[in-house]
């Protein structure tokens, strides 16, 4: 039977089967009166009616809201343009001989992969613009994001280093190359490759991280919600709505995380220790 | 101004801080696990709503998911404090994170000691109790540890949706007293110490109950 955990059970015999059947009908009547309780919920405050879900049906609404959602991509992509090679640079310098580049990175990594963006986010906000650094709206935003993001990017990056064979950056250094070589033209392109579906989990937390344009008035998705539902006087409906458009757009770049995890059947050779790198994408969703 | 008169309200902040994370991790546990039990059965519809579950909270932002508990839950006339509202969010959203630590964790034990468990005649039960979850516990400390310090940095969020927690007492103090700086250099300290500290003792746990072998 497909789905059910190899671990944990053998194949049902009839008096399962039998079990499993009664178990199917009492759940599929468990999750309908759940569903039906909350829609319930819904019927009786009056938020199913027609008015509060037709503006959802109207262009012009809803182009309102995509055009909040083309924003929260741009802001993403931005983040990730700028904190993905700024991450592989932390993660190569706190893996360097170098003392004076090594403890800075593992400073700047441990910090601020301990501070949450939020805090960040009020301190570009609010703490700043008195000392006389006011950024733009959209850097306002970007920046606490890419400072946070960057430190987490950078240790994938470290893990996936640590991981490979030692063999391959040891080879490098007996044909002669220097440290930036090694890392260059040996490490990272065979790090990249199967980093490749963790670093799009990486993109998923940057894109969740752009809602916060809710508390700069940047108007990403979420901020452009709240606008919108104001306006149209249905906030829960909005809401809905726009946390279904974040489903799609993160499931989507989750299935293609997926498709490629799979399509690498030629993985460098990793060293399987007990230190392995989280190389599955449900393993570093966390 | 000194740092010392005020501080209290920054005590108060991090103690609500402290709270929100506990309650929303032991929340995020309870219905992690009742997830996982939903995902691994083998009865389909259960199966299916845990996939559902999990597919659905791991894809929406924190964010969406407080400002939906904290405006959204009142129009449909469940009235919450924002602070239980809050609390609701996080662990809705941590407890998808904790069904998948749960089940990675059963997947990695070897399907051979489950195999040698029935072999000497192990039922389900004690199979499960002595040979399988034990694996499983250990190899979820770490992963424990990093949702555990996920719920931390995430109940910042809080802030922006209006409940009482460390960041908004900051932001609050530096409005009201001035110097902001100074207040956020503390906020940023106390959530170091915590994060840093929870880290160290998830890795101190790690390695005490770690098989040795």
């Amino acid at each position: 039977m497909r789905g059910i955990e190899p671990v944990l059970f053998d194949r049902p015999g009839p008096r399962g089967r039998r079990r499993i059947a009664v178990a199917t009908v009492l759940a599929v009547l468990a999750l309908a009166v759940l569903v039906a309780l909350a829609v319930r919920q819904f019927a009786v405050h009056g938020q199913l009616a027609a008015d509060k879900w037709q503006p959802f049906a109207q262009w012009s609404i809803m182009s309102f809201l995509l055009n909040g959602l083309k924003y929260t991509i741009l802001v993403t992509l931005l983040c990730a343009v700028i904190s993905m090679p700024a991450g592989a640079i932390v993660a190569l310098g706190r893996l360097s001989k170098r003392r004076w580049v090594s403890w800075p990175a593992a400073v700047f990594t441990d910090i601020f992969r301990s501070l949450p963006t939020m805090l960040l986010i009020l301190v570009f906000l609010l703490a700043l613009p008195p000392v006389g650094i006011n950024l733009p709206t959209i850097w306002k935003l970007a920046v606490p994001i890419c400072l946070t993001g960057s430190a987490t990017i950078a240790e994938v990056f470290r893990a996936g280093i640590l991981a490979l064979e030692r063999g391959q950056t040891e080879a490098a250094y007996a044909i002669g190359m220097r440290y930036g070589q090694v890392m260059r033209l040996i490490v990272l392109p065979q790090v990249i490759r199967p980093l490749l579906p963790l670093l799009l989990v990486q993109l998923i937390n940057l894109l969740k991280d752009s809602t916060l344009g809710y508390v700069v008035t940047y108007s990403e998705l979420l901020y452009s919600g709240k606008i919108l539902g104001e306006y149209v006087h249905a906030p829960i409906q909005t809401y809905l709505v726009v946390a279904v458009l974040y489903m799609i757009v993160n499931w989507l770049i989750t299935r293609l995380a997926h498709l490629i995890e799979r399509r690498q059947g030629r993985l460098p050779r990793f060293r399987t220790g007990r230190v392995a790198a989280p190389t599955t994408v449900t393993a570093a969703s966390e | 101004m000194d740092i010392f008169s005020h501080a209290g309200d920054l005590g108060h902040g991090f103690l609500a801080t402290i709270e929100i994370v506990v309650i929303g991790f032991v929340g995020a546990v309870l219905i992690g696990t009742v997830i996982a039990v939903c995902r691994i059965s083998p009865v389909l519809p259960l199966r299916a709503f845990g996939w559902l579950y999990v597919e659905a909270f791991r894809a929406i932002p924190l964010l969406v998911l407080l400002v939906l508990c904290v405006f959204g839950l009142p129009w449909i006339g469940i009235v919450l404090s924002p602070f239980w509202s809050v609390c609701l969010g996080i662990a809705l959203y941590a407890g998808a994170i904790v069904c998948e630590t749960l089940r990675s964790g059963i997947r990695g034990v070897p399907f051979g000691q489950v195999e040698a468990a029935r072999a000497i005649g192990f039922t389900f039960g004690q199979s499960l109790r002595h040979v399988v979850l034990p694996q499983a516990f250990r190899a979820m400390v770490q992963p424990f540890g990093n949702v555990f310090i996920g719920v931390v940095l995430g109940t910042s969020l809080c802030a922006a949706v209006g409940a009482q927690e460390l960041t908004y007492a900051t932001k609050v103090l530096s409005l009201r007293v001035g110097s902001p700086l100074v207040w956020y250099g503390c906020a940023a300290v106390l959530y170091i110490v915590v994060t840093l500290g929870s880290a160290y003792i998830f890795g101190v746990l790690e390695r005490r109950v770690r098989f040795q072998r």
